[in-house]
């Protein structure tokens, strides 16, 4: 059993829109716990493109998208919000009353919070393994294709195929290659995006006749109950050939899902969440929802956006947060009180 | 104007009007033609905006660069004729262009 974490609200999603929820809710001294399934903050600034400049964030004529999460994340400093990375929410069960909503919210990993409200600041949902386009693949999914290695012993002693050029197909191809009984990595071209020293690492092997490498791409795969026996692969000159292995492993890299956030009842339209534009919450009390994942007459899906409605939500949660306390409107360049929460005063 | 034609895994096409300069993603998404996500808006960061230049299109509209190369190794059923149709900018030699769209995007 796990210790349930208690905080004032859960926050799902640490992109932008997240990350800057953290510091209106800071502000009225709301704290936060962030749950993101990607193992790095800032969502899909920093998994798309980070490198890629941002022209209509206010104040910055330009930024990239890095550079905007390591401003959001030094600006929310102050605030001390724990982090929950690689882990997808998979429930969230209300557990109060409309009037006093109280959550709890469980991931993937078995973190499980209570709190008394959440945000979802999803953006285009998870991000989730890319699946090739093979026919009956779904079949052998969990038994013989796995999209992530979550204990390398499962697939000891086993024919492994793994597919791809990157970082995470290279980088298991070298970790799996001792316990395997035979690796081959198979990519679609003889260049690979890898780190160079894991290229050479995997060409050494090749070399040596430790592992295989083939040139090509998955068209089929061959087995029964979800047991593969071989993968049915096409060369680049149109050749046919078959590869035999028991487990395979594809690397394609990352797409957003919607993903779970259609089970948390709550009402969607369109794969999106509709809010109303005051408070932007739900249709469930206490949980709102901010940035790409909301829609109301009007959205536009723009980073600004999504800090406007961070800022209106928080206002609502403090009343979730402390029913008892006034809340007083003040602004950081004149509250001493503020400034104070800021650590500047 | 300058036209391309995107023509579906299932066969259907659809001829579009499209801006010099803007990008063969831009022009599907501008006028809703299916089979193109284009999820990352045109950052050349998720293979997603995948097509297939027809064949004697495909040394007007050139080769991938290195960068779009990698990106297509994310890509299903890449050919020789693949292309990441954010990385095509319309230009007048293009009236006409005809591309094929996957089955499937990622």
């Amino acid at each position: 059993m796990t210790e349930t974490i208690e905080t004032d609200v859960v926050i799902i999603g640490a992109g932008p829109v997240g990350l800057f929820a953290v510091f209106e809710l800071g502000l009225l001294d709301i704290k936060a716990h962030l749950i993101d399934i990607l193992p790095k903050v800032g969502g899909q600034c920093a998994e798309l493109y980070p490198e890629k400049p941002i022209y209509d964030i206010p104040g910055f004529p330009i930024v990239t998208g890095m550079g905007l999460v390591d401003n959001l994340m030094k600006q929310i400093e102050p605030f001390g919000a724990t982090f929950h990375l690689s882990q997808m929410v998979t429930e969230v069960t209300p557990l109060g009353t409309p009037v006093a909503p109280r959550f709890r919210v469980v991931t993937d990993a078995g973190t499980t919070f209570e709190c008394k409200s959440v945000v979802v600041a999803a953006g285009g949902g998870s991000f989730q393994p890319k699946k090739p386009p093979i026919a009956g693949i779904e079949e052998f999914e969990e038994k013989s294709v796995f999209y992530a290695v979550r204990k390398m012993e499962a697939l000891r002693d086993r024919s492994i195929l793994i597919v791809g050029g990157g970082d995470s197909a290279l980088d298991w191809t070298l970790n799996l290659q001792p316990i395997a009984r035979r690796v081959t990595l198979m990519h679609r071209r003889d260049e690979f995006r890898a780190a160079p020293h894991s290229v050479e690492r995997m060409r050494k092997l090749v070399e040596k006749g430790e592992m295989d490498l083939r040139i090509g791409q998955v068209s089929g795969l061959r087995g029964a109950d979800g047991r593969m026996e071989a993968a049915l692969c096409k060369g680049n000159d149109g050749s046919v050939f078959e590869i035999a292995c028991d487990a395979m492993l594809p690397f394609f890299g990352l797409t957003m899902k919607l993903g779970p956030v259609a089970e948390w009842g709550l009402n969607l339209h369109e794969n999106l969440i509709p809010v109303d534009t005051e408070k932007f919450e739900t249709s469930t009390p206490g949980i709102f929802a901010i940035g790409d994942i909301n829609t109301y007459p009007g959205k536009l899906k723009l980073i600004l956006s999504g800090f406007h409605e961070a800022a209106l939500a928080a206002q609502k949660v403090h009343r979730y947060v402390y029913p008892e306390k006034k809340l007083l409107f003040q602004y950081t360049t004149s509250s001493t009180n503020l400034q104070k929460k800021l650590g500047v005063a | 104007m300058t036209k391309i034609t995107f023509v579906d895994f299932q066969g259907t096409s659809r001829t579009v009007e499209a801006e010099i300069g803007a990008t063969v993603m831009e022009t599907a998404v501008r006028n809703g033609v299916p089979g193109i996500e284009a999820e990352c808006g045109g950052a050349c960061a998720c293979a997603t905006c995948h097509v297939y230049v027809e064949e004697q299109w495909r040394s007007a509209v050139g080769e991938p660069a290195a960068m779009e190369e990698d990106m297509l190794d994310f890509a299903s059923d890449v050919r020789p004729n693949s292309r990441l149709s954010c990385q095509i900018k319309v230009k007048p030699e293009l009236d006409g262009l005809v591309v094929h769209t996957p089955e499937r995007q990622g």
